[in-house]
């Protein structure tokens, strides 16, 4: 088997034919500045309105609320430290929850040095936030709730019409991390109280580098960088003309086959799920159960450690990630998986496996082999489950 | 999430088709060393002859590429010497025979060492040998007993 099977799609996927099409004329034939005055940039102009549009009526809001930002990250940057700002006089409290993406946390923490105190909430074992705990952390000092929409890694699906309500029945702003959901669950921004939204083209097969940034119409914040008059003043930067095309025609495509690619995946999903608890012993599923991302899957093997693993995968062609420390540099595996009550241990056995449209029954049917053999190999070489099968265990 | 760190190619050559795997029934010094917490622990078994002469040895890992690739090649480096010489094995040593470890790796190399000397101190207390420069182990395997605990979930 020489075909690529690539179940990473959590961490950026393939661009469509379909954008890539869509985005093509405008590097080379209506390259224009968006921001001049001649006919020949209008082109660009009036692309890019019609974007926003798109964009807008996905998510329910108003054209003039959607900002394009350079992605994801960015707009987390921007929301939490905009609000920080604009809010400094109202209180200098934000909550937020244990198992954000870093573009959260390390915003959060670079809050912290500049003397604003942040609420970690905490997750149940299944990563769901816990509802009580986040109305108990409410100061009058509070200015912000930070909550993501779906987890990237164990694929976790927040209550956040819950925590939405919450936010508005205390007069605090709610963002909410879309990056993993947006195009892959409804998302409807007053139904859900949600004031400021984040999301990225690259996880939803349009381009890498773009990215908006929701902001209700009330919300008063700043600009985040500071230049020209672009994006309404708000955020300077010559527009990423094709960057914005694709990301709309992504959005376009996302909402059109949302509801069957989401009952196809999920089918696949579960249908992996299935194979390899009950095909791998001493395995255990990570995040909810039925309240996760239609293509995630992440499991816990335990005695065995997630890089290993990792390199071994690649070796028979699979793409896909884990939460272990050894893949990240740091020698504590992920927050995430600690949030959720795993021990270190079987936090570093972990491996996420996220799937597209494009992932068939036989890609899944040859990961299930593989990965037993692989499984059982590197057991068969662990001092862990060595002492596991003396004391017993087997 | 995650990214696959750079590795030489002796680095995945020796992880792909690592040497020495496995256990050896009562071993003359048996050695384990690492942190489940931090992911590694390495385990490494002797079978020493009358002459001090590691005539075979063998390991079991768990961990990253770079503490199996560390552990086969500290084993295949220390096969057929004296106790002595195994104990002269370094880090370094084991480092330079895989071509290099990437920086966040090094304490890989040292962890092959400690199990090494683990080992060798666990044959010196079998045999009451008194072996200069050999110290005794730290111990800091922890939360093995959580992993007990959770077997059998799903």
């Amino acid at each position: 088997m020489s075909k690529l099977i690539y179940l990473d799609n959590a961490a950026t996927t393939k661009v469509k034919d379909e954008v890539f099409e869509a985005m093509k004329p405008y590097f080379s034939e209506l390259y224009g500045n968006p921001s001049s005055i001649y006919r020949f940039a209008g082109e660009g102009k009036k692309a890019i309105e019609e974007a926003r549009r798109t964009v807008a009526e996905f998510i329910g809001a108003k054209p003039e609320e959607i900002y394009f930002t350079g992605g994801g990250s960015e707009s987390d940057n921007w929301a939490l430290k905009a609000t920080a700002f604009a809010k400094r006089d109202k209180g200098k409290h934000i909550i937020t929850s244990k198992i954000e993406h870093h573009a959260i946390l390390h915003t959060c923490e670079y809050l912290e040095k500049l003397g604003y105190e942040i609420t970690y909430v905490n997750v149940d074992e299944n990563g769901v936030l816990k509802l009580d705990e986040l109305k108990a952390a409410i100061r009058e000092d509070t200015i912000l709730i930070s909550v993501m929409f779906a987890n990237n890694e164990i694929g976790t699906i927040e209550p956040i019409k819950e925590i939405g309500e919450i936010a508005h029945e205390h007069g605090i702003l709610f963002h909410t991390d879309a990056v993993q959901a947006y195009g892959h669950e409804h998302i409807n921004v007053d139904d859900y109280n949600i004031d400021l939204l984040s999301a990225s083209g690259h996880k939803i097969n349009g381009p890498k580098g773009i990215g908006i940034l929701y902001i209700r119409n009330s919300v008063k914040i700043g600009s985040f960088v500071h230049g020209g008059a672009q994006e309404r003043g708000r955020r300077a930067g010559t527009h990423n003309t094709p960057g914005i095309i694709g990301f709309a025609k992504a959005t376009e495509v996302a909402k059109r086959e949302m509801d069957t690619r989401h009952s196809y995946e999920s089918e696949l999903r579960d249908y992996l799920i299935g194979r390899v608890l009950a095909e791998i012993p001493y395995t255990k599923l990570n995040g909810h159960k039925t309240d996760r991302l239609s293509n995630n899957a992440n499991f816990s093997f335990q005695f065995i450690e997630g890089e290993s693993l990792l390199i071994m995968l690649d070796q028979k062609e699979i793409c896909a990630s884990s939460g272990s420390a050894c893949t990240s540099g740091s020698l504590d595996p992920s927050h995430v998986l600690l949030a959720i009550g795993l021990p270190h241990e079987i936090a570093h056995g972990s491996l996420r496996l996220t799937l597209s449209d494009e992932t068939t029954k036989e890609d899944i049917d040859y990961v299930v082999d593989e990965l037993k053999k692989i499984v059982e190999r590197l057991r068969s070489m662990s001092p862990l489950y060595e002492d596991f099968v003396k004391k017993g265990g087997k | 999430m995650s990214q696959i760190i750079e590795y030489s190619d002796k680095v995945m050559e020796h992880f792909s088709n690592p040497r020495n795997v496995g256990e050896i029934e009562n071993a003359s010094g048996v050695g384990t060393v690492g942190n489940a917490k931090c992911g590694d622990i390495m385990r490494i078994y002797l079978d020493v002859d009358e002459n001090g002469i590691i005539k075979d040895c063998k390991f079991k890992t768990f961990g990253c590429g770079a503490a199996v690739a560390t552990s086969s090649m500290a084993t295949e480096m220390i096969k057929g010497k004296s106790v002595e010489e195994a104990l002269k094995l370094t880090n370094k040593a084991v480092q330079e025979a895989l071509g290099g470890l990437p920086a966040v790796k090094v304490h890989c190399s040292l962890l092959a060492e400690e199990a090494v000397h683990a080992a060798l101190w666990d044959y010196a207390q079998k045999n009451h040998l008194e072996i200069e420069g050999l110290k005794p182990p730290v111990d800091d395997i922890d939360e093995t007993k959580e992993f007990y605990e959770m077997s059998g979930e799903q």
